[in-house]
């Protein structure tokens, strides 16, 4: 029974991760940029929340409101201002200037916040539960991630395939000269993607943060299990990062019911065991639309 | 290296060296035996600070293969460092071999350990490449901070080299830095001219061009990949044949990866000389802005972004765009002219022409 209940309880952290690797997938399926400083950026979502719940008063979900909007401008503005010249150079330039942002994203937090954990407070909400049977009952709250984390997958689905802004990203997925060709900005339109990237990534700093204490350090761990539910779903596919966040999911809450100090150790062993065996994730298409 | 011809084709050779590749060779040596007294006349302070900036030095020559000439980018390299580390230790504490036979050996276990895990990380390519040998980098640290038989998360401290006394084990730690500085120099300089070099400097231009020509990708990637590890790991274990000290979250930390970026950034990409100057800078640097804290590390984040876009060759790429007769990096040039009997030379009153 614990086992499934570890089970139960992986596949609702999965729904997490799988927020959080969205907004990775979604930049390097858009302008194959390799974001390093997406977990710092994760991070940083979870202390402006804190900013924001400590100066109302309100609800770090209600929070929210002001989060997302705040990580979509610094997304618009940092492909704008920086990435985009990063790009088209080669291999180098963007995971440098990347790595740099993680840098001082990560040392401009630990300034000004200090090294402490924090946590974001979500009220009753936190511990509530629905009882299944004796030793199994799943959180309100872990179930709530899921399903946002679907909500917002459906909703990026929705405008990739339904939407003009979504034709002219597959396009420049697809052929970024044959976009130019036919009139789309593929400079803008590479600051929208990054801003949609850093507002799914704002979600998912904030459910992190009342999921679990965070710090300025803790950056890295998050592209880590960002970077691992894609590879592991399957670049390109973005049905395939929810398969692969809860994979991801449901191995640590395994190797946790092993032992504690294992968690994160089993997620990557399923990852390295992926990139073996299966090297282009369990779902990846066969096409090479990567969007 | 000259070839004659009776035919058409002109004669021609092959040169490496120039100059001031020569120049530097000289300067270099004299340096490297001025240094190599300094047991005699330096203080502690002197040697140990130059301990660090000479395997600084290898580790940084070491990413810059990686990723200044066979475009990997590695954000693993730590893996190598605290793997150095500990095999540092398993050999001197647990199988009682003096420092300088431990080092060999354990660089031939640690090829064989990256020969494993290119298995997985060669799977991935460009960014991430770069967070794959991460994740696998954060296998080895949580492994290691699990196995009680190395002091697990406590870490362990090397005591098998106390037999040397401190001012001995001092000197040759400081002869060892010396020796992995130097390598690194003189290994990616040898590497550069010969065959592993050109096939180097074919996949920098066009990965397809080169395979077109027979060079094969795979094996010259994981050749440099192998390379650098190793170094990686004897340069990890002399930083802790000095510090003395393991710690499984210090020696396993991307800090080191990171201290690569920046000084081969700062001094400039896919350059021998990068990774020196950079060096310099990036310990200049840290003694001047030591006391600004986490704000020193927003600062040299600042500036690796700023020397990223603006200037990618980096300082040294700053200096030798205007004294391009500096540059002593090995940069292969074919000399026309090259004198031979049956006449075949070029026309009269030319010069030999150098095709850089």
């Amino acid at each position: 029974m614990e086992w499934v209940n570890a089970v139960i309880q992986g596949t609702l952290l999965g729904g997490l991760y799988a927020l959080l690797a969205t907004g990775l997938s979604l930049a390097f399926g858009v302008m194959r940029l390799v974001n390093l400083a997406h977990g710092d950026l994760n991070i940083l979502a979870a202390y402006l929340a804190l900013v924001v719940v400590t100066a109302t008063g309100a609800n770090p979900l209600v929070g929210l409101v002001a989060v997302v909007p705040v990580m979509m401008v610094i997304g618009f503005l940092l492909q704008r201002v920086l990435l985009n010249f990063a790009l088209g150079g080669g291999v180098l330039p963007p995971v440098l200037v990347t790595f740099g942002i993680a840098v001082v994203v990560q040392n401009v937090l630990l300034d000004v916040f200090s090294a402490d954990s924090q946590g974001l407070d979500a009220g009753p909400l936190e511990n509530a539960s629905v009882t299944l049977t004796d030793q199994i009952s799943v959180g309100f709250f872990p179930l709530l991630t899921l399903l946002v984390a679907v909500g917002v997958l459906l909703g990026l689905q929705f405008v990739v395939s339904r939407t003009q802004l979504g034709r002219a990203l597959r396009a420049t997925s697809d052929d970024t000269e044959a976009a130019r060709i036919v009139g789309i900005d593929h400079r803008r339109l590479y600051s929208i993607a990054m801003a949609i990237s850093l507002g799914t990534v704002a979600v998912a700093g904030v459910f992190l943060g009342i999921r679990t204490t965070f710090g300025p350090s803790d950056g890295p761990q998050r592209l880590i299990f960002a970077f691992e539910s894609v590879i592991i779903g399957g670049l390109g596919s973005l049905w395939g990062t929810l398969v692969g966040g809860v994979a991801l999911g449901v191995a640590q809450a395994v190797g946790n019911q092993v032992n504690p100090a294992y968690q994160a150790l089993a997620g990557h062993l399923l990852f390295l065991a992926v990139l073996a065996f299966r090297p282009s994730g369990l779902f990846a298409r066969r096409t090479a639309r990567q969007v | 290296m000259s070839t004659t011809s009776a035919t058409a084709v002109p004669p021609f050779r092959v040169e490496s060296a120039t100059p001031a590749s020569r120049a530097a060779a000289v300067v270099g040596l004299l340096l490297l035996a001025v240094l190599a007294t300094a047991p005699a006349w330096g203080g502690s302070g002197f040697m140990k600070l130059l301990i660090e900036f000479f395997t600084l030095l290898a580790l940084a020559q070491m990413w810059n293969l990686l990723a200044g000439y066979a475009g990997l980018v590695s954000i693993g390299q730590q893996a190598f460092v605290g793997l150095g580390a500990y095999g540092l230790f398993v050999g001197t504490d647990r199988l009682g071999l003096h420092p300088l036979l431990a080092i060999p050996v354990l660089a031939a276990v640690i090829a064989l350990i990256a020969l494993a895990t290119s298995l997985f990380a060669f799977r991935l390519h460009g960014g991430y490449f770069a967070i794959g040998t991460w994740v696998i980098a954060e296998v080895f640290r949580i492994l290691v901070s699990g196995a009680k038989e190395v002091g697990a998360g406590n870490g362990v401290t090397i005591q098998g080299a106390a037999f040397l006394g401190p001012q001995g084990r001092l000197a040759l730690t400081y002869w060892l830095a010396l020796g992995v500085g130097f390598g690194s120099v003189i290994l990616v300089a040898w590497i550069m001219r010969s065959r592993l070099g050109l096939a180097l400097r074919a996949l920098r231009d066009s990965e397809a061009g080169a395979e077109s020509l027979g060079i094969d990708v795979f094996r010259t990637k994981l050749a440099v990949y192998l390379i650098a590890s190793v170094g990686c790991a004897v340069a990890g274990a002399i930083i802790y044949l000095s510090l003395l000290r393991i710690q499984p979250n210090a020696a396993f930390s991307v800090d080191w990866t990171a201290r690569m970026i920046f000084i081969v950034i700062i001094g400039g990409l896919g350059r021998i000389e990068g990774p020196i100057v950079g060096a310099l800078v990036f310990i200049g640097l840290r003694e001047t802005l030591a006391d600004f804290g986490s704000l020193y590390l927003v600062i040299l984040g600042v500036v690796a972004i700023g020397l990223t876009l603006l200037a990618p060759r980096g300082l040294w790429g700053l200096f030798v765009a205007r004294f391009p007769m500096v540059s002593f990096g090995a940069q292969p040039r074919l000399v026309m002219g090259a004198q031979t009997p049956g006449g075949a030379g070029p026309p009269p009153g030319t010069t030999p022409t150098e095709v850089a």
